[in-house]
């Protein structure tokens, strides 16, 4: 554990902080999937709007149409590939003060990061819910989570590198883990925690459209100004507790989330 | 009796791949009122209409009383074969590659005598043949005299070969096997004949049904193929573009919306990202492989097909952005036919009426069933024709554009379909 009792002065923080990362004894660990045309984007019925998925072509590669360099254009959603939703993605926030990616207070994108860990509930099961007893039992191992914390639901879901699998439809929709509506209340209502992060492509499980409420993360997470992360990845890397998060989404003036690169600081072992 | 077209033997990948030349192309402005019948399929022939005499070659006025009325009008072409001649010899490369080469004198019972090249089955003169019109690999208009009875495999003459694109034992790509009419595309090339079917598979995970059963057939191998994204599109042609003889490119996105009826742009953006650039991503990455094999042997590369829609003719306003991704891609789909003319590649563009799909689901029948619409096309690809307008519905919206497209352009805006 930290030594709290020789307390140092900011200055004093963030020079230990940037020779700790000099050192490597604080790693800098990506949670980010890569960007790519293939990596699959939300599937709405085809009669709603749709997300655009991630599409980039060249504009020049040190040939004709620019001898000398190399570069390319994109385009997507908001909500493409890992991504930031902020308060304003849902009805129930769409009123709140500094509720879009432009207007949420920069403090609040660097935080500690809570991973809970349903690996074992999830492989047994596609469409698990995270539950309020999942969450007592992290906590009584590895203690209580911080006010302003994220939430990371841990489903090792990032490795299905197969699209299909990882978007899991079938006939009667998607099946993808989620937190249960109880959970979402509790870490909103007797946490206060800053958002909820998932590997998967939804904060909301698959199946979270039967939930009641209907998408019961961005319902409550959101109504109550909190964010969330989703299309993480490598938090098989992360510690329980104690890891740092840096997630700065782009400034999109009103954007309802945009596409981030996550990272997480975390001290060694050692 | 033709015989009949065995499989080709393997290439043998040592030797160059043969580069195609074109028979003569050059036509004047009247005679391309041959080649613009021939394109739909039709022989036709101008006639008088102040004398009634019908002539052949074409020329500005009536070759009996000099009149400037002239119609082109359809001919059954029957008519008397007078001679024939084989060639052994020919300055021109198309022919010199092709020897012998038969070509006969027949005098239509309509009145003129006209050169054409003559199919094998037809014996020795005079006898009754049936001339009609074809478009050759040049994409012009030429006349053939096919016999009055053919046989079960005439369509694999040797010289008809040469002006017509027949699926059998040719290696297809059909764009996207997701929708009804994709299935039914890849039912009727294999039961056609085709040596191999591609079908492009977007977005994986999105079940839609019917992929199991035509994955199921032999001839049917699953691509990933998203046209919205062009690596996909140019990693698919470098993997297959070199052995892809036609390209049947059916995957299109339909939204029932006009200006009005939908706020912002994304329906309209979906649409023209699949049924215009996603032909644009397509030609930039299939068209030159396609080009380079023209010549390759009996089975080489011969068509392209492009599924647009009579709603490019002229605007249906209640589809109304669909209509106008359809406009666009018929524009291309001009322009990619003209490109792929010096290598004799056949572009066919296909103009159906509304399909029986859930797109149309509120459109009153007539609707084209997929099963007919992918008949027609192998219909079209067996007989080299260029543009086809299949069922009820599109045969009569082109008619009422031909006749007048103002016309046709105020009824539609007045709600009349």
């Amino acid at each position: 554990m930290a030594n709290t009792s020789l307390p140092l002065a900011p200055t004093q923080i963030l020079a230990a902080l940037t020779s700790a990362l000099t050192t490597g004894s604080i790693r800098v660990i990506d949670l980010t999937q890569t960007l790519t045309p293939e990596f699959p984007q939300i599937a709405l019925p085809p009669e709603m709007g749709q997300c655009w998925p991630f599409r980039i072509e060249e504009v020049s590669r040190y040939d004709e149409r620019g001898p000398g360099w190399y570069w390319n254009n994109f385009s997507c959603g908001e909500h493409t590939g890992t991504h930031f939703d902020a308060p304003i993605h849902w009805i129930s926030g769409r009123d709140l003060p500094n509720n879009s990616v432009d207007t949420i207070p920069a403090q609040h994108f660097v935080a500690p990061a809570c991973v809970i860990d349903c690996t074992a509930d999830v492989a047994g099961n596609d469409d698990y819910l995270l539950s309020v007893a999942d969450i007592g039992r992290y906590e009584a191992a590895h203690g209580r989570i911080p006010k302003g914390a994220w939430v990371l639901m841990r489903t090792d879901w990032s490795k299905r590198t197969d699209p299909e699998a990882y978007q899991n439809f079938d006939a009667t929709g998607q099946h993808t883990p989620g937190p249960s509506t109880e959970a979402v209340r509790f870490l909103v209502e007797q946490r206060d925690v800053l958002g909820f992060g998932s590997e998967a492509i939804g904060t909301d499980a698959g199946q979270g459209y039967h939930l009641r409420p209907p998408y019961p993360c961005h319902y409550y997470m959101h109504g109550a100004g909190r964010y969330g992360l989703q299309c993480l990845c490598n938090l098989d890397l992360l510690p329980p507790a104690g890891a740092v998060l840096v997630c700065p989404p782009l400034k999109i003036e009103k954007g309802s989330g945009s596409p981030l690169r996550v990272l997480a600081l975390v001290g060694s072992a050692t | 009796m033709t015989i009949p077209l065995m499989r080709p033997p393997r290439k043998n990948p040592v030797l160059r791949t043969r580069q195609m030349n074109l028979p003569p192309g050059a036509r004047g402005r009247v005679a391309l009122g041959l080649t613009a019948a021939a394109a739909e399929g039709r022989f036709e022939l101008q006639t008088c209409e102040d004398c009634n005499s019908v002539q052949y070659p074409p020329r500005e006025v009536c070759h009996q009383c000099l009149s400037p009325r002239l119609q082109w009008r359809a001919q059954s072409g029957a008519g008397v074969l007078l001679s024939s001649t084989t060639l052994h010899h020919s300055n021109d490369l198309f022919f010199r590659e092709r020897l012998p080469w038969t070509l006969g004198m027949v005098h239509l019972d309509a009145g003129p005598t006209v050169m054409t090249h003559l199919h094998g089955d037809v014996g020795t003169a005079p006898q009754k043949v049936r001339v009609g019109a074809r478009l050759d690999r040049a994409g012009q208009a030429v006349l053939i005299a096919y016999p009055q009875e053919g046989d079960a495999h005439m369509a694999d003459d040797k010289m008809l070969r040469e002006m017509t694109s027949d699926p059998k034992f040719r290696k297809v790509l059909v764009t996207d096997g997701k929708t009804e009419v994709g299935q039914s595309l890849v039912k009727a090339l294999v039961k056609a004949g085709a040596d191999i079917v591609w079908v492009g598979h977007a977005e994986p995970w999105k079940k839609l049904g019917g992929l199991e059963d035509i994955s199921a057939l032999p001839q049917v191998t699953l691509v990933p193929l998203d046209l919205t994204n062009g690596r996909s599109v140019s990693e698919l042609a470098g993997e297959i573009g070199g052995k892809v003889d036609i390209v049947i490119n059916n995957a299109e996105v339909h939204r029932n919306f006009g200006i009005a009826a939908r706020r912002g742009t994304d329906a309209a953006k979906a649409e023209m990202d699949i049924n215009y650039f996603g032909l644009l991503r397509l030609a930039q990455e299939f068209g030159p492989a396609l080009m380079g094999r023209s010549a390759d042997g009996e089975t080489g590369a011969s068509a392209w097909v492009n599924l647009l829609s009579i709603y490019a003719l002229s605007n249906f306003p209640p589809h109304g952005t669909f209509s106008a991704s359809k406009a666009a891609a018929h524009s291309l789909a001009q322009c990619l036919r003209a490109e792929m003319r010096p290598a004799g590649i056949r572009v066919i563009n296909v103009f159906p009426g509304p399909l029986d799909d859930e797109w149309n689901q509120q459109m009153p029948p007539p609707k084209l069933a997929a099963n007919t619409l992918a008949n027609a096309v192998v219909k079209a690809l067996r007989d080299g024709i260029e543009d086809i307008y299949p069922g009820d519905v599109a045969q009569e919206w082109l008619e009422r554009w031909r006749d007048n497209p103002k016309v046709l352009e105020r009824e539609l805006a007045a709600g009349g379909g």
